[in-house]
């Protein structure tokens, strides 16, 4: 039996320690908004906040998340309102969105280690999370865009 | 011719029946002198049982006295070894694997049947002090009685009050796995000969009162040398090549000497975090088997903390080149700005793609929570283990500042990955020579598993 926080809800998982924490979060727990990708930690659509840190479901065994917080794109904000969501649709970033899930939560944990981000700020960070629509150019405006509306908020 | 009684009797058949009651005496003369050397080291080896106990009851110790043993014990990391992941604390049956065999952790919860709940106070001194047990067996110095025995009496009383006071757990000691006659216990009476003296802690005159105390408890409690130094082929601390690094539990525990090759030195500020919190700026996360060693000091009081750290500094003397720090910032963060440039390099496009989201840095300085693997030890050492471990498996919740986590990249990476990414951190962050048969390694590493979760 594992322990562990999903959006501020204590949960009780009961699945061997090396499931992955993705299959945890969409089959056990029943959030779907974790998209499976490539399933080896190589497209970032899984991305998930672990202990407000973006992290790669796909790829983290249960066992390593005992007690851990875990936030995902669902408890991002109750309202579906952070920041990067909403510059995410008024810029209307994506496509198909099937990676937009993981963009948005790695750009959300990326904003609170780089407040002001550079262009290569952003590729090295963002270049982890692969969008086969090529929303590229639209993520890296919306990233920049959000981190200002974020500074005006805080000013 | 006739032979006279002074005559010599002829060479032959009376000298040979001669020669045969030589050896006979001979041979029988050896096996005397080994049957007195096996009595002899019978003698020599054998201890006394101490007869079993009543278990004391929890009011006959102070809660101050149990308070600071459960300190010590902390300090001791006893439940590290002495519990398995989900299990009970002091349950044992953590599997230490050795070069000779699997040695099993005891019990040492006070259950009467299981653990050590029939252990008089004089049978628990005698294990801490000389490696013997309750019944008067040898103990294997897995157990590192080597350095408990330099712990003061009235630190092994409040150990002794801590762990009698402990919920007794039932769990039966797993038997270890060793090759005939490595698991023979009385042999070790011979290792002791050669290797183990008792002795409490000798504090050092020329030295100050808080680095005496680090000394006496990373030398006795914390054993820190028992990973650090490398070993002998009898399993002995290299006394020479204290705190120079080694091979330990499939991890290389790296020196504490001025040879770690961090380009960032170990100040005392350094020391201080990685120690307490189980992570630093530049030293990165405390992972592996050092995960627990910080979580277990965390819980010292702040003077033998700082006590500790005083000793651990002065092996390496990072203070007196703290000034190094800035310059190796920079050049690792200046790094960090080129890898997106390095993209036709299969390490550096694997780099980029798979590890620079969590790993980049930029400047004016390294975030903590992004572990800086132009300055963190893995990619510096000679020994690739660590790096190997920390990308196939990750590193839990429970390591480091703990809360976070790094996902394992087994699954998704085959071992010339693995390589390829190991190859570009060590040529783009250091200037060491490159790693030998990293393959190789790899694939050892992953055919040995993952080991504890811990």
């Amino acid at each position: 039996m594992t322990r562990l926080r999903i959006n501020g809800k204590t949960v009780n998982i009961n699945a061997e320690d090396q499931t992955p924490l993705l299959w945890v979060i969409r089959d056990e727990v029943g959030l779907k908004g974790t998209k499976f990708g490539c399933g080896i930690g190589m497209c970032g659509a899984c991305t998930v906040h672990v202990g407000g840190r973006a992290t790669r479901s796909c790829v983290t065994p249960l066992g390593a998340v005992q007690d851990a917080d875990i936030t995902t794109i669902e408890g991002l904000d109750a309202h579906g309102e952070h920041p990067v969501q909403r510059v995410w649709q008024d810029m209307q970033v994506p496509q198909c969105g099937y990676c937009q899930s993981g963009q948005i939560m790695q750009a959300a944990a990326m904003l609170k280690d780089f407040p002001e981000p550079t262009d290569a700020d952003i590729d090295a960070v963002m270049t982890g999370n692969l969008c086969r629509c090529m929303t590229y150019s639209r993520i890296r405006e919306a990233v920049k865009q959000a981190a200002r509306a974020m500074a005006e908020s805080k000013a | 011719m006739s032979r006279g009684k002074n005559v010599l009797p002829e060479a032959g058949p009376t000298s040979s029946r001669s020669a045969g009651g030589w050896m006979k005496r001979a041979v029988a003369g050896l096996a005397a002198v080994v049957v007195i050397g096996i009595c002899a080291f019978a003698a020599f080896a054998w201890r006394p049982a101490i007869p079993e106990a009543p278990t004391p009851k929890a009011t006959s110790f102070s809660p101050v006295l149990i308070q600071q043993g459960s300190r010590l014990a902390a300090a001791g990391f006893c439940a590290s070894c002495h519990s398995v992941t989900g299990g009970k604390p002091f349950a044992g049956g953590y599997a230490m694997k050795t070069g000779f065999g699997t040695i099993y952790s005891t019990n040492i919860s006070p259950d009467r049947e299981t653990g050590i709940g029939t252990w008089s106070e004089e049978a628990f001194v005698r294990a801490m002090h000389e490696g013997v047990a309750r019944d008067g067996s040898h103990l294997f110095p897995a157990f590192p009685y080597d350095h408990f025995t330099k712990l003061s009496n009235e630190d092994v009383h409040a150990l002794y009050a801590y762990i009698m006071t402990q919920p007794p757990v039932r769990a039966v000691n797993h038997p270890n796995e060793m090759p005939f006659p490595l698991g023979f216990r009385p042999l070790q009476a011979g290792w002791k000969l050669l290797f183990f003296r008792p002795a409490r802690f000798e504090p050092k005159a020329d030295q100050s009162p808080l680095w005496n105390r680090g000394a006496y408890l990373a030398e006795s409690l914390s054993h820190c040398s028992a990973c650090h130094t490398p070993r002998g082929p009898l399993g002995e601390e290299l006394k020479a090549r204290l705190y120079q690094g080694a091979a330990v539990d499939g991890w290389f525990a790296p020196a504490l000497t001025a040879d770690n090759p961090s380009p960032v030195p170990w100040t005392s500020a350094e020391l201080s975090d990685y120690l307490t919190t189980g992570i630093s700026r530049y030293h990165g996360p405390a992972a592996g088997p050092m995960a627990p060693v910080a979580h277990e000091l965390a819980l010292l009081e702040p003077e033998d903390q700082k006590a500790l750290v005083t000793y651990v500094e002065s092996l390496g003397a990072g203070d007196s080149r703290a000034s190094h720090t800035a310059a190796a910032v920079t050049s690792a963060l200046a790094i960090d700005a080129q890898d997106r440039a390095r993209i036709n390099d299969t390490g550096g496009r694997l780099f980029v793609s798979s590890c620079a989201s969590c790993h980049y840095n930029r400047s004016p300085d390294v975030n903590p929570n992004r572990p800086e693997l132009g300055l963190n030890s893995p990619v510096f050492l000679d020994d690739p283990s660590n790096l190997i471990r920390v990308i196939l498996y990750g590193v839990s919740a429970k390591e480091g500042a703990g809360g976070i986590v790094m996902p394992g990249f087994a699954r998704g990476m085959s071992d010339a990955d693995v390589a390829s990414i190991a190859t570009y951190l060590r040529t783009t962050r250091t200037d060491k020579k490159p790693w030998p048969d990293l393959e190789k390694q790899i694939a050892a590493i992953r055919a040995a598993g993952p080991g504890e979760i811990r």
